[in-house]
Formats: C-alpha cells, structure tokens, sequence
C-alpha cells in the first residue's frame, strides 16, 4: 500500500517539491458535460425514476385521449386526439421539470453541492450541464410520448417540416424552463419542499390550452389560461403541427405564436439562469 | 513549515445562534487535527469556512497559507472534502464516482481512470468498482466518499465526522485508510463526536463547543488535564447500587455516576488499574455480585463535564 495515492500527480512531472499542485480543476465544458452525465446516468438507472417519468406520461395521455375525448369539442376543426397530442407534448416540460426541482434540492440536501463547491471547477458549470441534462431528458420523454401519440392515433395536418419545428420548439421550451425548476430545487432545500413548491406548475398545465380550449372556460379564467407561458408555447406547438391556427380554433398566424414563445423562453433564462448560477455560486 | 490552518476570531451567526463564536484554531502542517465537539458545536460550520464553502461575517482564515476570503479558488486546489454525509452517486458505480471527480479535479480520460483504479486499489473496494454504489454497504460508500476527495490529491483533507453511523469493523477500516493517508504526508482536519476516534488518530486535538474553543492538546495531554480513566461496575441485583456506590466513592476522584437505565455505577480514578483492584477486592469481600466490571477511557461526556463542570446540552440551546 505504499503506492502513490495518484498517478495523475506522477503525470505531472514539472513536480518540484514532495506534492505538484496536480488539481488544475476543470474548464467549463468538462464540468458542464460531467454535471449533465450524472443527472442522466440517474435517470436511466433509477428504475422508479425511469419509470415515473416514461410511463406516467404515456398514462395520462391515454387516459386523456379515451376518458375526456368523447366530451370535448375542440373549436377548431380539429378531432380530440389531434388537438390533445400537441398540448400534452408541451406540457412533458412541467413534469421533466418537476423531477428536476426535486432531484437538484435533493442534491443540495445530501451534500452533493457541497462537494462540487469545494471543487477548482467554474460553479456556473454546475448548474448548466444539470439545465441540458433536463432538457435532454425533456427530449427523452417527447420520444416516446411521441411514438405512442401516433399509435393512438395522433395525424398531424402539417407538413413533416412543421411538425419536425414544433418538437424543436418544446425541447427549446425544455431548456428555458428547466431553469425555473432547478432555481426552485435550489431555493428548496429538500426535496420534498422543493416538489411541493414545484406542484405550483400544476396550475400553468391545467389552466391552459393543453387539454381543453380556452374558450370552454369561464370568462375570467380566460385571460390567465390564454396568455401564460405555457399556453403560448402549446399554441405555436399545435399551429405548426396542425397546419396553422385557424384550424386549431385561435386567432394570429403561426408566425405570431413561434415568436412569442420563443420571446418567453428567452425571457424564462435572461431572468432564471442567472438567479440559478448567483444562487449555486454564492458564498454564503 | 507553516501551519496548514490558521483562524483567528472567526465567527458565523445564524440570526440569534452563533455557529462560529469566535474560532481561534491552528492546525500544524503534516498531523490530523480532531476537532472534536458535540452535536451543534460548530464543527460542520467551520469545516464549510475552510472549505470555502461558507464565508465567515468575521475573522481571518489562512488555509495552507492562502487567504480564505480573498483567493478562495486557490484554496480548492489544495483540499478534498468529504462531508457529514456521503454524496457518492448512487445510480453510479464505484469507478464511474472517481472518475468523475478526477476529470472535475482537471484530469484527462485517462488519467482519471488510472486515478479511480489506484484509489479503489487503495481503499480496497477494488472488486466493488464496477458495481453500482446503491449495493454498497454503508461503510464502503463512505469509503468510496473518501476516496473522491482523494482524487486531486490534497494536501489538506477535510472530513466531516467520517465513520457516524458505521460499526465497528467498518470505523477501523476506514480509521486505517485515513492513518495511512496521515503518514504519506497528508493534512487531515477531521471532526468527531467521539473521543476514542480522537484519541486514535489525532495528534492534535481540539475540543468545541458553542462555536468557541474550550480545550485543546494531544489526546494524552488532554485527558490528563480533565478525564482521568473511568472505573465501572454493573451490579447484578440493582438493589446493590448503593453499595457500589460507597465503595466508587472510595476511590474515586469525584462522586461516583449512575445510570439510571443501565444500572451502571462509575467514578473518575487517578490511578486505573489499581483502583480497579481495589474495587473488585472490596466488592468481593462485601459479596456484591456484579455483571459487568472495567476500566475504561473517558467519554466524551465525561470530558466536558471535567472541562466545563456540566454535561454536554444535547441541543445546544444554552448561551
Ligand atoms: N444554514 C444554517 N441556518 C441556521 N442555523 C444553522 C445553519 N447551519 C448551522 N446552523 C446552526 O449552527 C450551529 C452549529 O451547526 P453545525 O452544523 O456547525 O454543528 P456541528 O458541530 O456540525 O453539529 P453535528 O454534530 O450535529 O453535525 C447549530 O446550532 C446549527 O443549528
Ligand atoms: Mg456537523
């Protein structure tokens, strides 16, 4: 047992005295990259992570599509299931970001911060390889969910190019809201606080255009239920895949949706990533 | 040589509780150093200052001669943590672990993994590397969390009460590990709750308490100055109690102790294994039976009842 503790001190042969400084600390894409690797290595090999969050999603659409789409009438012209899938894909970000808040104050509560932060590694890079972790598994759950919406009978009206640009603008929504999870997982402390403070979301996904048109709510739910995040992203989502917004029952064109979803999502990180990053960073 | 820690006056309040009250502590270069304190003492607190974690509202702290609070980056070049409570990924393997924090320490691909082999070779969970942490037992992911903050090679190694909550055969292990660090030429500061743990491996101990130092010297030195050996008898019939009671009292430096639930008499002695004669003798001669009889190392308990007059406060409630 006499052995170096390190060969990567050996390594590093400009070793003058007894002990080189061999702990250079990485830059910021080793330390993103290793942060993301984590969180996703977490997820495929938590069994009840991985099931959670694969199969309650599949569940619910299921349930959604045969239980409510005999009462709904969608406005527009389109059947229950093609005005569903698009709203259900969207709101895969509320629930990947649900899990994340819980896993990022879980990471604070047991230590896991304490020890990156004691590392010679740029804390920024923390929290951003876990936001593209999230988003990749954003993207993760829109695969399958995607799969199994066209088993069910999902047919978009849009060309593939539309359709392709509408599960491209939920993984962009992933990314920016990925970021009000983590800041809420942070803030937290514990994971369950940090799950009961997430379930504050479970309003932005029912009181929006995700399942039932906003029309078919009372007068002054409306406003709210038309114009939030989240309902914005789910409308530029379901007029790109269904071939514009007057078939699927709302004013403005295509354009005007893409675009304000995309000055939310923009908005979502210029405030939210650097809360995060000060939040991770700070000394205090 | 410099020493390794240097703080002077260091204090951290949390609203009304003041964690730190007024630290002084100097750890010398190539020891452990024990900081040893009952729960709420401040030991976590200070561990987080000299981890650069936490910034003290007062005070100067030098960790191996870098200021704390002006070059803290530099500071985490220098030291590994492990904290109270092990934070290995368990969705990881023991090998994946190691991995990772030598490429965060700045390690290539390569270098890392013959890093992550050599710590696992060292800590003997070489056949347990490629196996998800979630199947280790408790003592091996602490083990395991003792090797990530190997990884970069420290010359100060902090570790926040390591061997809470495992049994005895996993504490030497692990106790064997750290002493081996110790003797190639790494800094520990460790903090405990135990003073056996204290005694075993540090040179230098410092007791805490309420944020404040209140004694501090090798483990010999201190319990010479406030916990002598402990003589103490279990009768088997506790109606003999009282009698126990008058024969500790007999030879003992103070009055004798009992413990109400485990019907254990004992009492401070100058001199260890003649006292304990002296007791079986005359508990013998009185015909007092008893289960269970020894000499043994002061508590923890019995030192801060020795240093500060009164027990240990539990929750740490009082000024
Ligand atoms: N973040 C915090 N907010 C409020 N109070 C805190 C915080 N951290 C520590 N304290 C308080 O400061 C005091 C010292 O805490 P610390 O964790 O340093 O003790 P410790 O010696 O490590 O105890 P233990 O043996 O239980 O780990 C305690 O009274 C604790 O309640
Ligand atoms: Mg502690």
């Amino acid at each position: 047992m006499s052995r170096s503790i390190d060969p990567v001190a050996d390594a590093d042969a400009s070793a003058t005295s007894g002990r080189p400084p061999i702990a250079r600390g990485a830059g910021f894409s080793t330390t993103a990259t290793c942060s993301a690797r984590r969180t996703i290595l977490q997820f495929f090999r938590t069994p009840q992570v991985l099931v959670m969050g694969t199969v309650q999603g599949a569940m619910f659409l299921v349930m959604f599509r045969y239980v409510f789409g005999g009462a709904i009438r969608t406005g527009g012209e389109l059947s229950y299931v093609n005005f569903l899938v698009p709203g259900f894909l969207t709101t895969i970000v509320l629930w990947t970001g649900m899990s994340a808040a819980s896993g990022v104050a879980e990471d604070a509560a047991t230590g896991v911060h304490d020890r990156l932060r004691s590392l010679p590694i740029p804390r920024v890079a923390v929290v951003v390889g876990r936001a593209l972790a999230d988003t990749g598994l954003t993207t993760w759950g829109l695969f399958v969910t995607g799969i199994l919406s066209f088993l069910i009978g999902f047919r978009p009206a849009g060309s593939v190019v539309h359709v392709a640009a509408g599960f491209v603008l939920i993984i962009v929504a992933g990314f920016a809201f990925s970021w009000v999870f983590i800041l809420i997982g942070l803030v937290g402390g514990n994971a369950q606080a940090a799950q009961g403070l997430s379930m504050l979301v479970i309003p932005f996904s029912f009181i929006s255009s995700a399942n039932v048109p906003v029309q078919s709510m009372p007068g002054w739910l409306q406003p709210f239920a038309a114009n939030q995040p989240v309902s914005v992203v789910i409308n530029a989502v379901r007029s790109l895949m269904q071939g514009g917004p007057a078939r699927v029952g709302i004013g403005h064109t295509t354009a005007y949706w893409v675009a304000a979803a995309l000055i939310w999502c923009a908005v979502l990180v210029v405030v939210f990533a650097p809360l995060c990053a000060r939040r991770f960073a700070r000394t205090h | 040589m410099d020493p390794i820690i240097e703080a002077r006056g260091l204090t951290k309040r949390y609203g009304d509780v003041a964690a730190l009250d007024g630290l002084d502590l100097v750890a010398e270069s190539g020891c452990l150093t024990a900081l040893l304190g009952p729960n709420g003492a401040g030991k976590t607190t200070f561990v987080s200052a000299v981890a650069t974690l936490l910034r003290p509202d007062e005070g100067d702290l030098r960790v191996a001669g870098i200021d704390a609070f002006s070059h803290p980056k530099e500071i985490r070049k220098v030291i590994g943590l492990a904290g109270q409570y092990a934070s290995v990924e368990p969705a990881m393997t023991g090998t994946e672990n190691l991995v990772l924090v030598a490429r965060l320490f700045g390690a290539d691909r390569r270098e890392a993994e013959v890093a992550a082999a050599s710590i696992l070779d060292r800590l003997g969970l070489t056949d347990a590397g490629d196996r998800l942490v979630r199947t280790y037992s408790g003592g091996m992911r602490r083990r395991l969390d003792l090797g990530a903050s190997l990884v970069g090679r420290p010359r100060l190694l902090l570790l926040d009460e390591p061997t809470t909550g495992l049994d005895p055969r996993s504490r030497s292990e692990l106790w064997d590990a750290i002493r081996s660090l110790v003797a190639d030429g790494t800094d520990v500061l460790m903090t405990t709750q135990y003073l056996e743990e204290a005694d075993q491996l540090a040179k230098h101990v410092v007791i805490v308490d309420h944020g404040r130092v209140i004694a501090s010297g090798t483990p010999e030195s201190l319990k010479s100055q406030v916990g002598k050996d402990v003589v103490e008898v279990r009768p088997g019939d506790p109606s003999d109690i009282s009698v126990v009671v008058e024969v500790l009292a007999s030879v003992g430096v103070e009055e004798p102790r009992v413990d109400p639930d485990t019907h254990r008499v004992s009492v401070p002695v100058e001199v260890g294994a003649e006292e304990l004669t002296r007791v079986v003798l005359e508990l013998t001669r009185r015909q007092v039976h008893f289960d269970d009889i020894g000499l043994r190392r002061p508590t923890l308990d019995e030192v801060f009842l020795g240093l500060t007059g009164k027990p240990i406060d539990p929750d740490g409630t009082e000024a």
